[in-house]
């Protein structure tokens, strides 16, 4: 960083910030002491550089490109459309329902995940006897993969023999997976919300555990209810993990569902509910319309970029005053 | 004084029962036999077929080449797990060691570069990504099942804040001592970042190990299969018969979940130290 003077920092107007970011000076470098040699760095950041290109740069940009051109299904070239695509998608009722339901499916998995890892972690972080075995119960099912809680999924809502299918019975409702629609609605829901449990757990739990002993007994002190100690001064200190825990639950609920719904619905779209990504893998893959499918790419990418920018935002926000 | 309360433990214990029943009745139900599933439902008591189940699944040629096995599949999921967490450890450390350590051109540039990665995951780009590994010729192949997957920032992100918390003084010190820059990184930062590495690295094998779509897309010779993609190639083939090989296909889903469940029960302390700061 070269010398410049306080009272000039402060008053650098835009092209000043501009400037100084590209030639690349960070505001406060890394560490206060750094190599200075001209090849060796390259030789580190390359492999990633290399990799981020041709993986992400690359594709990125295509699906960009790819959304402005209607391909030839038999594979004679393109025709440059402009933004038919995208009009042509936001106009189809089917992608219209598709979105709503997308953004049902987030609401109810993420608010009921959210709320049953929350229930767990507060319980878990009060009893003593048995912690380590409740813990353990209540994380390992994140390591399992979301084709296999599918499969499972699958099987408990089977329409010949599966145990929930049977109990739904009972009450004499008559629970159609994979033909109804609102049926195959809920196993999605039950499902996603079985796999988002333990991730919300963990973090709510060791946000629970990092709140200072003195904090707890203090408040210990301020008031008997249990409810009010609860509602006045854990959930406010267990807000940043939450508002986190919320962002990370939409995009899971968008975008790592796509095996449960996968096997639920099984590339037979009929009448089943599914979410926008994976209409963006079946109108691609199955339907061959790329430039559609790209033009969906591209909307969904702009959801999720502002999404993911809002979570940096609170971040940064974290980091200065949590 | 802590009084004991029945309440938490009966919330504790339903949502116990919640997530962990599932797993009971695809594990019970993976020893029973096909035909005792399709009548009698799902089992919650173990039978006397497992050892029969498994090993066929393990060891007979299924598919249609004939040629896939499930220890192939279990043996190509390991390969994905391990190739992933192993390349995504040794790309991020280099690249965060070379952003943190060291004053160059374009340095603000190539962070960002690497951080804007974050904002798309790989499934909305997923069509021209394909596209991508054809032209390349990377379909069925262990690097193209692997390489894309590493192209997000989000190790690189972690390494970066643990090199900027790693004391100054060493690097002073190690200069006095006459140590350049791949010196330090080698004896100095990678044995530091030991416990680092160990917490990344079981999140990223669990990663590599559960990814779907991708397998899914890339390989359509049946010698790089994952167990993942087993699971669907073994729902496609229950279209149309009678009874369904319900406890094959359970006993394939056990494989599948055996190896991170385990990983994550024995490195419980490591794996909740690597989740929770590597997403912050």
């Amino acid at each position: 960083m070269t010398d410049i003077p306080l009272a000039a920092t402060r008053d650098r107007r835009l092209a000043g910030r501009l400037a100084a970011w590209w030639r690349a000076e960070p505001a406060s470098p890394a560490k206060r002491v750094q190599f200075d040699r001209p090849l060796t760095p390259w030789l580190f950041v390359l492999p990633q550089i290399a990799v981020v290109v041709i993986f992400f740069y690359w594709p990125s940009v295509q699906a960009v490109t790819s959304s402005f051109y209607i391909e030839d299904p038999f594979g004679f070239g393109s025709t440059f459309v402009g933004t038919e695509n995208y009009r042509d998608a936001l106009a189809s009722t089917e992608y219209r329902n598709t979105a709503l339901f997308t953004a049902f499916f987030c609401a109810v998995v993420t608010a009921l995940s959210l709320g049953l890892g929350l229930l767990l972690a507060v319980k878990a972080d009060k009893v003593i006897r048995g912690a380590e075995s409740y813990r353990t119960l209540l994380i390992s099912v994140y390591a399992i993969a979301p084709p296999v809680a599918g499969l499972i999924g699958m099987m408990i809502f089977d329409m010949h023999m599966g145990p929930l299918t049977q109990v739904a019975a009972w009450f004499g409702y008559d629970l159609k997976v994979g033909i109804d629609y609102w049926d195959t609605a809920v196993a999605l829901i039950t499902i996603s919300v079985w796999k988002q449990i333990p991730y919300n757990f963990i973090f709510f739990l060791s946000g629970l555990q990092s709140v200072p002993a003195s904090v707890r007994e203090a408040a210990l002190i301020d008031a008997k209810s249990e409810w009010r100690r609860f509602r006045d001064i854990i959930l406010p200190l267990l807000a940043p993990t939450a508002f986190f825990l919320l962002v990370i639950n939409i995009t899971y609920t968008m975008f790592d569902t796509f095996p449960i719904i996968d096997v639920i619905v099984k590339d037979k779209p009929a009448n089943n509910p599914m979410t926008l990504v994976y209409k963006v893998y079946l109108d691609g893959f199955k339907g061959n319309d790329i430039g559609g499918s790209s033009a969906q790419s591209v909307i969904l990418m702009v959801v999720v970029a502002a999404l993911t920018i809002v979570q940096f935002r609170f971040l940064e926000r974290r980091v200065h005053y949590g | 004084m802590q009084k004991i309360k029945p309440f938490d433990h009966l919330v504790l214990i339903l949502g116990s029962l919640f997530l962990c029943l599932p797993v009971v009745l695809a594990l019970m139900s993976s020893t029973h036999g096909a035909v005792d599933i399709h009548s009698n439902g799902l089992y919650l008591t173990p039978g006397t077929e497992g050892w029969e189940t498994y090993k066929k699944v393990l060891t007979h040629r299924g598919g249609f080449t004939g040629d896939v096995t499930g220890l192939l599949m279990l043996g190509n999921s390991l390969v994905m797990g391990l190739g992933f967490a192993v390349g995504k450890i040794v790309l991020s450390m280099m690249a965060a060691y070379a952003l943190v350590y060291f004053r160059f051109r374009f340095a603000t540039i190539l962070f960002w570069m690497i951080f804007f990665t974050l904002l798309l995951p790989l499934e909305v780009r997923i069509m021209p990504s394909y596209q991508v590994m054809a032209d390349l010729h990377l379909l069925n192949t262990y690097t193209g099942l692997i390489l894309p997957l590493l192209a997000s920032a989000t190790g690189t992100f972690f390494f970066r804040q643990f090199f900027r918390s790693v004391p100054d003084e060493l690097l002073e010190a190690a200069r006095i001592d006459g140590a350049g820059p791949v010196k330090f990184f080698l004896d100095v930062l990678v044995p530091l970042s030991r416990t680092m590495m160990a917490a990344i690295f079981i999140i990223m094998f669990i990663y590599g190990w559960n990814q779907y779509l991708w397998p899914l897309l890339m390989t359509t010779d049946e010698s790089f299969y994952t167990l993942m993609r087993g699971i669907k190639s073994i729902l496609q083939v229950w279209v149309g018969s009678q009874i369904p090989d319900y406890n094959e296909a359970f006993a394939l889903a056990v494989l599948a979940m055996i190896p991170p469940v385990a990983v994550v029960v024995i490195f419980q302390r490591m794996f909740i130290k690597g989740l929770t700061e590597s997403d912050k």
